[in-house]
């Protein structure tokens, strides 16, 4: 039977998940094999190495720079207070006399007779990294973190600002083509993962920021909603480390789209059970897409799909166009051809025919499609 | 390598997501590509070993050209009948190419030259750090520890000169105890290309931190730039260290025959060999999803950058952010409501495979092309400035006239040949449009031929041009090169329908064309003929390349688009009144037969 490679986002149900929640330098493991972490357990912990910061000292006190250590109070290692002498002259007169103060709490990194400066490094910040799923650990990675095994609902969003947090799914619509209004955004949801369907506009996220919801998720918002709420454009799809207020996932595109049914099915399924939640994003080597992530099984499921989809399609697949003309729209593949066929703007493309729900075929270049996996 | 004459050969170019390989075969006195293969790269998990998509796209070509070249995993050589190859050849961008931060004490001297050393180099620049670069110190070293270049160049101060600014540099670099990106457990490589009178200080500070190597100063005085030694030793870092940490780079090194290039070096060294041999200022263009580098050869003067977030699917947003949504629309034959051509982008910039399937999408991504191409331009011309080369004395004037951001050495009168690749240069449906967006984009002014490389070839040619000019020569002509023409653009401005040259072109086949062009058209002649002489006569207050009104008889080029006479005018203004615009724009198009209506 024909079938073509085709990427897709996965929806499923329920997977065996592997999470690696590891530190960017090394650290200390604080969870241990098989042991069972909830999603706002610490499992690993290092210091960050303080923000530097420098004084020209021998500019300030008008001496060169192989005298500087000579009018120094402090040395190098030393601990200073923000405010503490660090350096002073020893004039005949006192009224002459300057003192240098550290601008920071920390420690005297480095002082240096050729610059004339003096590093004053703040102290170490702790970073702690959460397991974000419930889950067991399977491998523990020295000095670095935990490899945990989860088992659950899986959704994959295509765009998402804002990093990990958690809370309880609420479905704030009735359909998935229904528009998450500001109004919609109820006090309750203050703490919660808000699931939305065709889109959430500027004054619709606003209002979830100023409820203290954690999460929305919705099938798109606009552009310009984005760039406001932003304050820039987002010029390279790297996301993650926004701070809105909140994790925003789309789940289908930039536009009104309303969520894809299925989707919108499995979340309400979910509905007032606990998330995870992710909004990073990353397009470019190392693909990564925003995530809900619901531990345990949904309800009427009890077997849970461990491969991570077959990586093509075949006739009879479900999926979804994922460019104008027919942006946002769902249907099924009805054949494959072979052979390269010229298309609208004259290129020569590998196409599928696409069977509509009205029983309309029409054709379009594989690569605008992505299969809808579950 | 076998000493007998190369007569086949296999190249490769590792890309972040294609591996590309080529057969060069030798037919009488002439080496052609015959046979290609590609096959997805293989750096990223779960293969992890960039040598499975090498070996793939060579038993593409081996099944294409029914030559056995592979002996299991290893390449057969040297070449029997029709088995084996006698060398192969690679070049690498996989896994983000070479990517380094370099350091300078002045933005503008120093700094610059280290830039322009590492982006000749084949480098992605990732910052440039300079004592004056507006930052504040605890800015500069959180930037050092946010980022993780492969490698670091640290330069700064003339020989003999102050050491205060270079050695402040150092400490800050020790205070940010950066880390390299790949390998978590060995040390950052840093290249130390300043002033020579720092050397120890260097040392002491970044000795034991850092895998420190010391070279020549790349600015030893004032007016001298040298650039060569730091170069070779980022070549030798690449390999050394770089390469040794890439999955399965170490395997690929033992396979080839000669050292394995960035990609971009591979490219920049090919375009200077096409340069030297014709004697031409050539401008090449490799326009991506996620970057574009724009290569120059000006007075026989090598210059390369990289716009690394400008391209046509990964970065297109970038390209709206940077360029502003107005440059774009301005470029539509149609009027576009703002929020839907955003949600567009941002749609192809999530989903970055997607194709245009109407000619209407195709438009809209043609007009972030010429923003694209312009901006990466104008990013060009802002660092091919002042110097006169490696290794050539300066007077001290035009090291002046450098700190004051420098005389581009860029000039589109004098330019003679562009070359244009990536996707949606070379595999537009019609060639009329890849030639209309590079002029739009570049403007050329006087004669300008114009070229694509089809199937991007050029990295495989640069680093066989190690081995053998002739060959990576022979095919870059035969069978790398699409050429497209030549574009006629007299420099001047009139009134609209105003008379501005009288044309007249012979081709080496006999075929003649003449005519006359009038400001603000566009008139399309297509012409095949390899070579022809032209003869343009532009009234007066417009020039062709030897002054306002003068005639100029020049040898020319014809190809699968023609000759494009461009009358539009430089500066070329388009209309401020949108349907003015849209009437010019698609009258223009329409002149060039560049889309179907």
């Amino acid at each position: 039977m024909a079938h073509a490679y085709t990427p897709g986002l996965k929806v499923m149900p329920c997977t065996v998940l592997h999470k690696k929640r590891l530190l960017p330098i090394p650290g200390k493991v604080l969870a241990s094999m098989d042991q069972h972490v909830e999603g706002l357990d610490i499992v690993a912990q290092t210091e960050l190495p303080g923000k530097v910061f420098s004084v020209n000292v021998a500019n300030r006190l008008a001496v060169g720079p192989e005298e500087v250590k000579g009018f120094m109070v402090k040395k190098e290692g030393d601990p200073v207070k923000k405010g503490e002498i660090i350096a002073e002259n020893k004039p005949m007169f006192k009224w002459f006399k300057t003192s240098i103060e550290s601008t920071v709490d920390g420690t005297v990194e480095a002082i240096s007779d050729i610059t004339g400066q003096v590093l004053l490094r703040e102290p170490p910040k702790v970073l702690p990294i959460y397991a974000y799923v419930k889950g067991k650990v399977v491998e523990v990675t020295p000095n670095f973190g935990v490899t945990l095994e989860s088992e659950g609902t899986f959704i994959q969003g295509i765009f998402g600002v804002g990093g990990e947090t958690n809370g309880e799914i609420v479905i704030a619509v009735a359909s998935p083509d229904e528009d998450l209004t500001p109004e919609g955004i109820k006090d309750s949801y203050k703490g919660k993962v808000v699931i939305g369907g065709k889109h959430a506009s500027l004054s619709t996220i606003k209002r979830a920021i100023e409820v203290g919801v954690n999460a929305i998720v919705v099938g798109g918002i606009h552009d310009r909603d984005l760039r406001q709420l932003l304050g820039y454009d987002i010029g390279v799809a790297v996301t993650g480390t926004e701070k809105i207020g909140l994790t925003l996932i789309v789940t289908e595109g930039f536009g009104m789209i309303p969520m894809a049914d299925y989707t919108f099915k499995l979340l309400s399924s979910r509905n007032g059970e606990k998330a995870s939640v992710s909004g990073a994003t990353q397009i470019r080597a190392g693909v990564m897409r925003p995530e809900i992530i619901v531990p345990g099984f949904p309800k009427n499921v009890n077997e849970c799909k461990r491969d991570q989809g077959r990586g093509w399609i075949e006739p009879g697949d479900p999926i979804r166009i994922i460019r104008e003309p027919h942006f946002g729209v769902i249907g099924t593949v009805k054949s494959l051809p072979s052979e390269l066929t010229v298309i609208g703007s004259e290129s020569h493309a590998r196409v599928l025919e696409v069977l509509l729900d009205g029983g309309e075929v029409i054709v379009v270049p594989r690569a605008n499609i992505e299969v809808l996996e579950k | 390598m076998s000493k007998k004459e190369l007569e086949v050969i296999i190249a490769t170019d590792c890309g972040s997501t294609t591996t590309k390989a080529i057969l060069i075969e030798k037919k009488g006195d002439t080496y052609r590509q015959t046979f290609r293969g590609e096959a997805p790269t293989t750096v990223e998990a779960p293969f992890e070993d960039v040598t499975k998509g090498v070996l793939n796209a060579i038993t593409e070509v081996e099944e294409l050209s029914g030559r056995k070249i592979l002996d299991g995993e290893r390449i057969i050589t040297p070449n029997e009948g029709n088995i084996g190859a006698d060398i192969y050849v690679s070049t690498s961008s996989a896994g983000g190419g070479l990517q380094m931060m370099v350091a300078g004490a002045v933005k503008a001297m120093t700094g610059e030259s280290a830039q322009r050393c590492a982006l000749g180099a084949g480098a992605i620049v990732m910052d440039v750090l300079a004592s004056n670069d507006g930052r504040a110190d605890h800015e500069k070293i959180e930037r050092i520890r946010q980022l993780r270049p492969d490698m670091m160049l640290l330069s700064g101060g003339t020989d003999g000169g102050t050491v205060t600014h270079v050695v402040e540099l150092a400490q800050f670099l020790k205070a940010a105890d950066p880390k390299p990106r790949l390998g978590a457990s060995y040390k950052l490589p840093v290249i130390y290309a300043g002033n020579n009178k720092a050397h120890e200080q260097i040392k002491a500070i970044l000795g034991d931190r850092t895998a420190l190597i010391i070279t020549e100063n790349i600015r030893p005085t004032l007016e001298r730039e040298n650039l060569m030694p730091a170069r070779h030793k980022i070549h030798d870092i690449f390999l050394e260290h770089v390469m040794q940490q890439a999955p399965g780079y170490p395997r690929l090194m033992k396979m080839v025959g000669a050292p394995i290039m960035p990609t971009p070096a591979a490219v920049g060294l090919m375009t200077e060999k096409f340069a030297k041999a014709n004697g031409f200022n050539v401008l090449a263009v490799d326009i991506g999803g996620a970057t574009t580098d724009v290569f120059s050869v000006f007075s026989e003067v090598f210059n390369r950058t990289v716009s690394a977030n400008l391209g046509m699917s990964y970065s297109i947003s970038n390209v709206m952010a940077e360029a502003g949504l107005a440059n774009i629309l301005r470029w539509l034959p149609f009027d576009m409501d703002e929020q839907d051509l955003r949600n567009r982008l941002k749609n192809k910039m999530i989903r970055p495979t997607t194709i245009p399937q109407t000619v209407e999408d195709l438009q809209i991504e043609h007009a972030v092309a010429r923003e694209a191409l312009r901006l990466a331009f104008d990013q060009h011309k802002a660092l091919a400035v002042g110097l006169k080369g490696v290794q050539q004395e300066r007077s001290i004037s035009d090291a002046f006239e450098q700190t004051s951001s420098g005389q581009s050495l860029i000039n589109v009168m004098k330019l003679d040949y562009v070359i244009g690749s990536g996707g949606i240069l070379a595999h537009s449906p019609r060639r009329t449009q890849s030639m209309l967006m590079m002029i739009d984009a570049y403007q050329p002014e006087g004669i300008t031929r114009m070229a694509v490389d089809s199937i991007f070839m050029m990295p495989h040619l640069g680093v066989l041009a190690q081995i053998s000019e002739k060959a990576s020569l022979d095919v870059f002509y035969n069978d790398c090169l699409v050429k497209m023409g030549t574009c006629l653009a007299p420099k001047g401005l009139a009134k609209e329908g105003q008379k501005i040259m009288d044309w007249e072109v012979t081709g080496s086949d006999g075929s003649r064309q003449a005519g006359e062009l009038r400001f603000g058209d566009i008139v399309h002649v297509p012409f095949a003929a390899p070579k022809a002489k032209l003869v343009a006569r532009p009234v007066k207050g417009f020039d062709m390349g030897a002054g306002s009104g003068n005639r100029v008889e020049a040898d020319i080029e014809g190809g699968v688009v023609g000759l494009v006479l461009d009358g539009r005018g430089r500066p070329f203004i388009l209309a401020k009144d949108p349907s003015k615009r849209r009437d010019d724009l698609n009258k223009w198009y329409k002149a060039m037969g560049m889309y179907p209506y």
